[in-house]
């Protein structure tokens, strides 16, 4: 038997945990844009409500990373997969934030007489989406192409973000009272928006955890303007 | 006329002062090509190793890599094995301490040992520190540098009322800091620490490892250990030793401790500190 292979298992098990947290992650999102397209507030109530699940998988998987870290002393390429794997954790409980903010927001738009960009918003969550399913392929694949490519995509988001942005901001000029209602469609995007650069960062952890290198990718930055 | 060791403290100390220069690195000690045999055996090849002066640098590897034997080249402690050799050049201050001109008590002066099992004399406290500084022919106030000697080793609080305690009445932890403070006490620039902490608790451990961070203030310090948490908790450079092929032990990659720990270049460390060797 290989030494060290139980640590090897470990890391394993807790690998494809993270995996498990991704689809519930992938899940919420769709759901939620879903929701928001057929205006369903009960639907979205329980999407806003199993985030709870998302976050407890979430502190179950630092948990067990922590337990490891603590009693295997890992080094090395072990030492970077567990840091990276505790970064990932937390990439994939925000983006659970997001899709649970989306969720909010169409509880709140109840059923508003409010235009809702139905078309760009779909493409937007179905884009980030495919991003991050694949990311998280290419983490636990260790694919260093992959994790440098799926980060230029985010450019279609950013795009898509544009085109939603100026379609609300024509519904506030025409209908000002939609104002309130309209600026929660723009955290919509903007939640969307967020989860395509939260996959970036999954995709530099990919990076450091094969090469040990780490930097920017795509040269993503959080303070662009977006507009 | 000057005596060949008083050419070399002279040659030690005058260029101890010239070079402090903070943009180059400043090496206390330098192996080149080094090899070392035990009869026809290979047991070290082609060692080149640059030490940086008052920083903490750990020799890892496997047992029977060659650690013990690179330490002891350091201060010519190989010389006292029968049948031990030595081929390349160990360089202290730009000299090669090898050189027939040097005198080994000397560099064994300079550059101190603390071994594995705590090996106080069977005397005082006190008297465990003032037989080295007296051999070594201190003229200076006895009790100032025996005191001084054992707070430089944290052990001052713990002694300081029983000072003609038997060494050997003190736990081991305290005994491998007596030893430490009776290394300095004759003003080495540089100690080598052989597994220093194997035979002491964790707690014991520990206390060594924060001293040891308080001496590289002042003093150069060459660790082996077989302890990886220990070479990565306390030292700034790591050289990682293995055999190769005909089992001679080989220096694989050297680094700052921080890389080496995260992310070294080569397989072999790889493997080794991740515990998946052999
Ligand atoms: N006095 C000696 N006479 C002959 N061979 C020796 C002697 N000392 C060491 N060797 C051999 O030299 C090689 C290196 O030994 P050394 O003690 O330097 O290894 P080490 O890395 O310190 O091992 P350990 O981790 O077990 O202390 C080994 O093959 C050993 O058998
Ligand atoms: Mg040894």
């Amino acid at each position: 038997m290989p030494l060290r292979s139980a640590l090897t298992r470990q890391i394993g098990q807790i690998q494809d945990e993270l995996l498990v947290l991704g689809s519930m992650v992938e899940h919420a999102a769709l759901a939620a844009v879903d929701a928001l397209k057929r205006r369903d507030a009960k639907a979205a109530k329980e999407i806003f409500e199993e985030d709870q699940q998302i976050n407890e998988k979430r502190f179950a998987i630092e948990n067990a990373i922590l337990i490891l870290m603590a009693t295997q002393q890992p080094m090395a390429h072990d030492l970077r997969q567990l840091a990276a794997m505790l970064e990932v954790n937390t990439e994939l409980e925000r983006i659970g934030d997001y899709a649970k903010g989306i969720a909010k927001i169409t509880m709140l738009l109840g059923d508003a007489d409010i235009p809702v960009p139905v078309q760009e918003i779909d493409q937007m969550a179905q884009l980030a989406v495919s991003m991050l399913h694949r990311a998280l392929g290419a983490f636990v694949a260790e694919d260093v192409p992959t994790a440098l490519e799926i980060p230029k995509e985010d450019d279609k988001v950013d795009e898509l973000y544009n085109v939603v942005y100026r379609l609300v901001v024509q519904t506030m000029i025409s209908n000002p009272e939609t104002i309130d209602l309209a600026n929660l469609l723009m955290w919509v995007a903007h939640n969307l928006e967020r989860m395509a650069d939260r996959v970036t960062n999954i995709c530099e952890r990919t990076v450091f955890c094969a090469t040990g290198e780490l930097f920017e990718v795509n040269g993503m930055d959080e303070d662009d303007l977006n507009v | 006329m000057e005596s060949k060791s008083d050419a070399f403290v002279r040659i030690a100390t005058q260029t101890r002062t010239t070079s402090a220069s903070p943009s180059v690195v400043d090496y206390a000690i330098e192996m080149r090509n080094v090899n070392v045999y035990y009869g026809a055996f290979r047991a070290v090849k082609d060692v080149n190793l640059q030490i940086e002066a008052r920083k903490i640098t750990a020799i890892i590897g496997p047992s029977g890599c060659g650690k013990s034997t690179v330490i002891r080249c350091f201060n010519r402690m190989n010389e006292l094995i029968p049948g031990a050799r030595l081929t390349g050049e160990v360089l202290f201050h730009g000299k090669n301490i090898y050189d027939p001109d040097v005198d080994p008590v000397q560099v064994r002066r300079l550059i101190g040992m603390v071994f594995q099992k705590p090996n106080p004399f069977p005397k005082s406290i006190y008297e465990n520190i003032a037989w080295g500084a007296r051999i070594n022919g201190y003229r200076g106030n006895m009790d100032e540098l025996v005191e001084e000697s054992l707070r430089q080793a944290a052990l001052w609080d713990e002694v300081k009322d029983d000072l003609h305690k038997n060494a050997l009445a003190l736990s081991g932890g305290q005994q491998q800091r007596l030893c430490i403070a009776r290394t300095i006490a004759v003003k080495p620039e540089i100690i080598l620490m052989d597994e220093p902490c194997s035979a002491l608790d964790p707690i014991a451990t520990l206390k060594i490892e924060d001293l040891m961070r308080e001496l590289a203030r002042d003093y150069t310090i060459i660790i082996v250990t077989h302890n990886m948490q220990q070479a990565a908790r306390v030292s700034d450079y790591t050289a990682f030793f293995t055999v190769d092929e005909d089992r001679a032990g080989v220096m694989v990659e050297y680094g700052p401790t921080n890389q080496i720990f995260t992310r070294p270049r080569d397989r072999r460390t790889e493997d080794y500190i991740t515990g998946r060797f052999g």
